[in-house]
Formats: structure tokens, C-alpha cells, sequence
């Protein structure tokens, strides 16, 4: 029935020097749908995959507008994502009515990752069972965060949590030297493409889809639905360009066409993810 | 008369609550202007004990970052709390060591706050504030009384400064002074308040804050001249006074 005898509580240490109740919450983040985010140095983009229960049932948002100037997504337990938006929601009004300022991105994913790492040291708490991209623009520039169950916080240029996340996030590890000077059309086609790597069985649509845009004089702004139509027509019209073949030149005459649809080329795009299933994270 | 809640206060180990209701050592006017690079802030170093000039060295203008200043009269006491809550937050700045530092706004609006939440608790903090400091490239200039009222000006005097000090302002301040003409102006508004404020000593500081940052002048005295006709005889156009 239990995996070991050290994983009934969060403050139980196991022989080997691990605490099972935080792997296990770290396990919960990855049983959540995919979230990318990238960020140029102007711009942050989210991008999320939504899923729904039953085939009426409406796809659960995972993409939440915390203030102007910054935005989570969040992968694993939603319910504790949307407390602890309700959380950096409060953190943000108190900061604007004191200081007359939007907070700093950094001092507010410290203070969730604060909240974070106390509930895994009291017994009486569970570790949150969410991971949370977080993205803002605040004077000191653009900023992607990770905070993690455990308490840790990450300081990103790109990143993907959640089903198949590997798939997204080999995709970012070949493209991210573009993504600082990229403009903001750019990044949101990364973020889709990223995306995409990580979807099995469908494909991207108007309906399980939702990006979220933030960045210098552009207030946080989730594009869903339709908002998001003209970005996947983009997205399409940029995978129905050939697949290189074999030869090294035909694959430089696929990459020029990628550049001649307006889109900037991404030599590998597709290699890994195009060939059958992305790999599960272990 | 023995102040029965208080006694039994004493009694149930609790000390009475003790509010400010009148200030004890205290500083007179904050004089401030905008110029072309910054901000230029001036008062004298005198903490007076009701009229007596107790401590003649209190240096009552200070740094909070490398873009603020900041000024105070009233009670200083009070004011060394309030420094003591601007370091606090800077000392946050300082280990949070993500290059964002508090803005001479943001202090200004969380000072502002700070005030009017103790007038809210009718235990006010006794001052009047002046914040200085360059945000953005811009000068910034703000005021902040004890009941937490806040307004910012190119020019700004506290206390007696405002009814001595800010006619010379109004008449005489452009935005785009130079430093030499900013301290001459605050030079006459000082040397009007000490003639007519007898909280006032000849003995100033002026503090400056540009984008390079920020200094505070060694303290310095200004000449004066006493044998105008209406200073040897003050009584002499006003009827019924000596």
C-alpha cells in the first residue's frame, strides 16, 4: 500500500536524506498539462495547454492575470494555483497601496517561494501540489520564475512544467539564443511551437490553448479563443511548409521557406518532436 | 487625580497606553527646491527643548539611498523612528540584492502612509517631512505632515519656512536653476527664517541629491546684519507694541 515507511508525513526525513511528501508534490507537477514560458528582453510570453473533464465539460484555465504587470501559469493541483493566486494577488494590492508602485517580480515569487517552503516543514501542512511559471515586467527589466513545491524558485530565459514538459523544453534549449531580441510575434510562435512538441493525441486549438503576453508598455493580456485564432493559422501555415528531407540542401531550402512565411527560421524545428511521441519525464 | 483605567492598568502588570499629544525636542522649517539636476534641501541643526536651543548640532537632514534625501522638523525623537523604518527597508533592498532600490517615491508614499496610519491610531508621529530625490532622470519634491497630508511642488518649506521662506520661493524659483542660484535662494530663505524664527540658529546644512547621487553639506553659518532700521527699533511703525 505505501511506496515506503518514510513517506506518511512532510517533516520525515528517509535514511537516504530525501522527504518523499515533497517528490511526491514535485510528481504532481507533472501530471498537470504542459505550461511554456520564454521571455525576450522586453517581452514574456506564457502558453498553456487546457484540458477538460468530459467531453461537455468547458477546459480548465491555468493561466492567471495576478496584476498589470505580471501573470502565473500554473501545472499539477489547480486548486492550489488559484489560491495562491488569490495570494500574489494580495501580495500585489498591498505593495501598490503602500508604495504607490507595482512590485518588484522578484520579491513577490520570493514571498510565494517563502510560502512555499513553510509548508513543507510543519507537520500539521502538505507541500502545494502546483508548480507556477511566473511572468512579469517591472524596472529592472523582464523576468520568468519557476517556484517549485519544495520551496525552491528558478530564475528562467525559457522553460515548460507539466505532461511531456521534456518535449517543450528540448525545443526551447535549441531555439533560446533567438529569443532575447525577438519581438513579441516571435515569442508568442515559439511559445506555440515549444507548445506543440508536447501535445500527443490533439492538436492545438482555439478551445485547448491559451497564451498570455506581458512586457514593456503591454499590461498582462491572456489571448484565448479567438484572440488566439490568428496565432495558430500562423502556427499551421508555418508546419505546412515541407519537411526537410534528407540532403543537407533541402534542408536549407525548408529553412529559407520558413523564413520567407514571415516566421523566423528554426533549423531544428520539428526534428525531435515530429517523429513520434515525445519523452515522458521519468 | 489618579486616572483609574490607568491605575488598574498598573495593576494587571499592563503599562497604560501612552500616546504623543504634545512634542518635546523638536526642529523647526525643511526648506526644499527643484533645480535643473535634482533636488536641494536645507535646515538648521537645532533640537529645541520647548524654547531652550537644547542640542545645537542635530543634524536633521539625512541619506536614504544613493536618489533620496529626506528632511524633518518636529519632534525628533519620532524622527530617528522613522529613520530607523527607512532603514529597515533598505536593509530588505540590500539582501533581497536584485539591483531594485526604493525610488524617492515610493518612499515618499509609504512615509505618507506610515503617518497617516499613526494620526489614525490618534498617536501621531509628530513630524513634519520633506522628501527629496531624483527618480527617472526628474526631480522629485514632497511634503508629508503629521496627519499624513502629502502634496509635492518644485518648492517646498515646512513650519515657519512656509510663511518666511516660500514668498522668496514663489517669487524667485524657476525649475531650471542652476545649483549656484538654488543655493543662494535657500541661503535667503534660511537667513529670513532665522531672523524671524527664534527656533532657528545660524547654523545650517544643505543636502543635495542628482543622478550622481547624494551629499551633505558640513554644517555652515551666514552673515548677517542686525542694524536695519526695524530691527534697531521694531516698535516703532507698529502702535501699541515696545
Amino acid at each position: 500500500m505505501f511506496r515506503n515507511q518514510y513517506d506518511q508525513d512532510v517533516v520525515t526525513w528517509s535514511p537516504q536524506g530525501r522527504i518523499h511528501q515533497i517528490e511526491y508534490a514535485m510528481e504532481a507537477v507533472k501530471q498537470g498539462s504542459a505550461v511554456v514560458g520564454l521571455k525576450s528582453k522586453t517581452h514574456v510570453v506564457l502558453a498553456s495547454i487546457k484540458r477538460t473533464s468530459a467531453e461537455l465539460g468547458a477546459f480548465q484555465r491555468k493561466l492567471f492575470k495576478i496584476d498589470d504587470h505580471v501573470g502565473i501559469g500554473a501545472s499539477g493541483l489547480i486548486s492550489d494555483g488559484r489560491s495562491i493566486s488569490r495570494f500574489l494577488r494580495n501580495e500585489c494590492l498591498s505593495h501598490r497601496f503602500v508604495f504607490e508602485q507595482p512590485i518588484q517580480v522578484s520579491r513577490l515569487v520570493r514571498d510565494l517561494a517563502d510560502r512555499a517552503q513553510v509548508a513543507t516543514q510543519r507537520s500539521w501542512k502538505r507541500p502545494y501540489g502546483v508548480g507556477i511559471l511566473s511572468a512579469g515586467y517591472d524596472k529592472t527589466g523582464s523576468h520568468l520564475y519557476y517556484n517549485c513545491p519544495s520551496g525552491a524558485y528558478y530564475d528562467y530565459k525559457a522553460m515548460a512544467i507539466g505532461a511531456r514538459s521534456q518535449a517543450a523544453k528540448t525545443y526551447l534549449e535549441r531555439n533560446f539564443e533567438e529569443f532575447a531580441g525577438a519581438d513579441v510575434d516571435a515569442l508568442l510562435q515559439h511559445s506555440l511551437k515549444a507548445l506543440s512538441a508536447s501535445v500527443t493525441e490533439d492538436e492545438l486549438s482555439a478551445d485547448n490553448t491559451a497564451v498570455a503576453l506581458v512586457g514593456q508598455g503591454t499590461p498582462f493580456t491572456i489571448l484565448e479563443g479567438d484572440a488566439l485564432k490568428p496565432y495558430l493559422a500562423a502556427l499551421k501555415a508555418d508546419e505546412d511548409v515541407p519537411p526537410p528531407g534528407d540532403g543537407e540542401g533541402e534542408m536549407a531550402e525548408a529553412t529559407d521557406a520558413a523564413a520567407s512565411a514571415g516566421e523566423p527560421a528554426a533549423p531544428e524545428e520539428g526534428a525531435p518532436a515530429a517523429e513520434g511521441p515525445a519523452p515522458m519525464e521519468d | 487625580m489618579v486616572d483609574p483605567k490607568a491605575a488598574a492598568a498598573v495593576h494587571s502588570g499592563h503599562d497604560p497606553i501612552k500616546h504623543t499629544t504634545s512634542p518635546y525636542v523638536t526642529g523647526t522649517s525643511v526648506l526644499g527646491v527643484t533645480y535643473r539636476d535634482g533636488v536641494l534641501l536645507a535646515a538648521d541643526t537645532l533640537g529645541s527643548y520647548g524654547s531652550t536651543k537644547r542640542y545645537k548640532s542635530f543634524e536633521r537632514l539625512c541619506k536614504v539611498n544613493d536618489q533620496t534625501i529626506i528632511g524633518a522638523g518636529g519632534e525628533l525623537s519620532d524622527f530617528q523612528y522613522i529613520l530607523t523604518l527607512l532603514e529597515e527597508l533598505s536593509n530588505e533592498d540590500f539582501c533581497a540584492d536584485d539591483d531594485a532600490k526604493l525610488s524617492p517615491k515610493e518612499i515618499y508614499a509609504y512615509l505618507s502612509r506610515v503617518l497617516y496610519n499613526r494620526r489614525s491610531k490618534m498617536d501621531p508621529l509628530w513630524n513634519s517631512l520633506v522628501v527629496g530625490g531624483v527618480q527617472d532622470g526628474k526631480p522629485f519634491l514632497g511634503t508629508i505632515t503629521m496627519l499624513g497630508v502629502h502634496y509635492s511642488d518644485d518648492h517646498i518649506a515646512t513650519g515657519f519656512g512656509q510663511m518666511l521662506a516660500r514668498p522668496l520661493f514663489r517669487e524667485r524659483h524657476r525649475p531650471d536653476m542652476s545649483e549656484e542660484e538654488a543655493t543662494q535662494l535657500l541661503h535667503e530663505g534660511l537667513r529670513v527664517c532665522y531672523y524671524r524664527d527664534k527656533q532657528t540658529t545660524n547654523k545650517f546644512q544643505i543636502a543635495k541629491v542628482t543622478t550622481e547621487g547624494t551629499t551633505i553639506s558640513e554644517p555652515f553659518a551666514l552673515e548677517t546684519k542686525w542694524d536695519y532700521k526695524a530691527f534697531v527699533n521694531p516698535g516703532a511703525l507698529a502702535m501699541g507694541t515696545w
